[in-house]
């Protein structure tokens, strides 16, 4: 058993059946990658595990536990993170204040009145969005407006917030799109060095193939709608019906 | 002091000596004098002043903060000064449990509203709050007239039971609101030289009150409960994905803010001890979205500067009328003084509204930060005159 367990899974878009009959299954403490071709339904998939959409048909199970139905912010306190395919922080608040925010929600839950202390002396918090942001490589930039943060960078914090809160699953759509290269590797050692520490499942989307194949344990590959394949990286390399598929586009 | 950084410290006291030395700011010019008129020292003004002041602070924690723009807060300040009133009536003429009363109902009525409206955001959410002060005002002016004395309006009268007080004075009066023997109405006039200063007993309660929330409001603002409101500002959607429940912020900004209201509400019945269907207006409720977005929404002074603003222009300009003009431009040649006249006369008198309207829309397109900005970029540019002239003076002060 898997801890994410997709069963059967359908969504339709007026006449776009965007998901056709998704199986899924993520193993535990692994890095499971989601590749495909551009429409192949691999974000609208993700949109199915953290409540932005319901599928029309099928379960989806996050350790032993359903989460369809359940808000956003309610997955979220069960352990699930995601990264946006466009980066999604808050633009009008400081880095650090980015940082800050998903550490208040480990802490104290979906909802707290916490209204007369002041930030200041929230000590606990104050040292654990500093770590992260060191750990980000983002120390120097923490009094910066995230909204003024280069593209990398914004994605960057996005990743360290995820992280910040320990999820169980973390859910990366394509974490390096938009980065420079020197980005790129950084990100990637930045997650070998998170999967390699800590208890954490990763799933995530992505056309980098260097990434790809740096990082996954598992590939599923989804064209389409459906799943065509899922396998070890080694043997997605050279598997026909992929290459076809998808490789064949960009080689 | 007080838990606050010296930045606000600083504002606070700031604040404060505005208003412990308003009637002296405010009244500038001697008794009698052609500018007296520009006076804005009398109890009456001041009060309106504070009062206007709590109710725009509170808007701004939740419009400046959250970003949901209510069209119906009136209904809350409106309901506060009812509540006041039959406090009064009901119970004793001290202004303690009026107020205390207007806070409770009006927040109640906030919670109410607040969970219904909040279901949606955006331009659907400012209709819906519009939608229910409508209602409100609606059933003030005609079903609930027992409760609210309908068009007339809810006044004392002289056969109130008022269980903790007297229904009338020995002279047959209706008593007036007052604090421990001390009357709302008191006022101490001060004459120095032909100018003449009024120290009124109602108008400092007020001040300490809006003293007081102004104080709240600074700690509401720096708190994790105001980073999590901007944070809705910024990005709704990040902020349910990162495991926080959006919905309970905004109502308890809502309620907060409703509650404030209707402390507003409240102080007006008890400088006047009256209240009407009127003030729940929804161009009531629309000047206080004015006096936020004029002043600055989401700072910290900006709402209170805005209806500062607002109301002295609601009462000083409104007052000019064209014999007063005639009287300015009297030294003039006849025609241009009749030309200076006809074009002054629209923006005076019953025309401040029409001032009122271009001096938000210059503030809007050329400030958006509002007065507050206006404020800022002053200051910067007398710091960059600085810098230069230290330059210049070969100084080596690292530059900021
Ligand atoms: N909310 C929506 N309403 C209608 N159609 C949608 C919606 N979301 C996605 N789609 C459609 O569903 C299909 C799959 O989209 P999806 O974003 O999941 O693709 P993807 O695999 O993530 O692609 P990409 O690699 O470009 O990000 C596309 O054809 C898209 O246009
Ligand atoms: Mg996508």
């Amino acid at each position: 058993m898997g801890i994410l367990e997709v069963k059967n899974v359908g969504k339709r878009f007026g006449g776009l059946q965007a998901l056709g009959d998704v199986n899924l299954s993520v193993a535990e403490n692994s890095v499971h990658a989601i590749i495909g071709p551009n429409g192949a339904g691999k974000s609208t998939l993700l949109n199915c595990f953290v409540g932005k959409l319901i599928p029309d048909t099928g379960s989806v199970m996050f350790d032993g536990q359903s989460v369809l139905g359940r808000s956003p912010h309610e997955i979220n306190q069960m352990g699930i993170s995601r990264v946006f395919q466009t980066p999604e922080i808050f633009a009008d608040l400081s880095v650090m204040e980015n940082m800050m925010i998903p550490c208040f929600a480990k802490r104290d839950g979906a909802f707290e009145m916490n209204a007369i202390s002041s930030i200041g002396s929230q000590k606990d918090i104050l040292e654990r969005a500093e770590h992260m942001l060191e750990d980000m490589n983002m120390a120097d930039k923490q009094h910066m407006h995230a909204g003024s943060l280069s593209r990398g960078d914004k994605r960057r914090l996005e990743i360290g917030m995820c992280l910040s809160q320990e999820p169980r699953l973390l859910l990366l759509d394509e974490p390096t799109a938009g980065m420079a290269r020197a980005d790129t590797n950084n990100t990637i050692d930045l997650l070998k060095q998170i999967k390699d520490t800590r208890d954490i499942t990763i799933a995530i989307i992505e056309h980098d193939m260097h990434v790809v194949f740096s990082l996954a344990e598992r590939i599923t590959v989804l064209a389409q709608g459906t799943p065509l394949v899922e396998d070890t990286p080694e043997n997605i390399k050279g598997h026909p019906k992929v290459r076809e598929a998808y490789l064949g586009e960009s080689a | 002091m007080f838990g606050l950084n010296k930045k606000d410290t600083t504002l606070l006291i700031i604040v404060a000596a505005l208003c412990a030395f308003a009637p002296f700011l405010l009244n500038p010019f001697p008794e009698g004098s052609d500018m007296a008129q520009f006076n804005a020292g009398y109890p009456d003004l001041m009060q309106r002043f504070v009062i206007f002041g709590i109710f725009a602070i509170g808007f701004n924690i939740l419009f400046g903060l959250t970003g949901y723009l209510s069209f119906g807060h009136a209904a809350f300040l409106g309901v506060g000064s009812y509540a006041a009133v039959w406090m009064f009536k009901l119970l004793s003429m001290n202004i303690i449990p009026a107020i205390i009363l207007a806070v409770v109902v009006s927040g109640l009525f906030a919670l109410l509203i607040g969970f219904i409206s909040l279901r949606r955001s955006g331009i659907y959410f400012s209709i819906l709050t519009l939608a229910f002060a409508q209602m409100s005002f609606a059933l003030a002016y005609s079903v609930l007239t027992p409760i609210t004395g309908g068009e007339t309006g809810l006044q004392l009268a002289l056969d109130d039971p008022r269980i903790l007080g007297i229904s009338q004075t020995a002279q047959g009066n209706i008593p007036v609101p007052g604090l421990f023997g001390m009357e709302m109405r008191d006022s101490f006039e001060w004459a120095v030289g032909s100018w003449l200063f009024t120290f009124n007993f109602g108008y400092y309660i007020c001040a300490l009150i809006m003293l007081i929330s102004f104080y709240v409001s600074i700690r509401i603002f720096r708190s994790p409960f105001g980073m999590m409101l901007r944070a809705i500002k910024s990005n709704q959607q990040r902020l349910n994905y990162t495991g926080l429940n959006s919905r309970p912020y905004t109502l308890a900004a809502f309620v907060i803010s409703g509650m404030y209201a209707g402390l507003a509400g409240g102080l007006m019945a008890s400088m006047d001890p009256l209240a009407g269907a009127e003030r729940m207006f929804w161009t009531a409720s629309g000047e206080v979205v004015l006096m936020t977005i004029l002043g600055g929404a989401g700072t910290l002074i900006g709402p209170i500067l805005g209806a500062g603003m607002i109301k002295y222009m609601e009462n000083i300009i409104s007052k000019i009328n064209e014999t007063i003009l005639h009287e300015w431009f009297y030294w003039m040649p006849d025609g241009i003084e009749d030309l200076l006249v006809a074009m002054v006369y629209p923006f005076i008198g019953k025309g401040w509204h029409l001032t009122l309207g271009i001096i938000f829309m210059l503030v809007v397109i050329f400030l958006p930060g509002g007065l507050v900005e206006g404020g800022q970029r002053i200051a910067n540019l007398f710091r960059r005159r600085k810098a230069k002239k230290d330059d210049t003076k070969g100084t080596t002060e690292p530059a900021e």
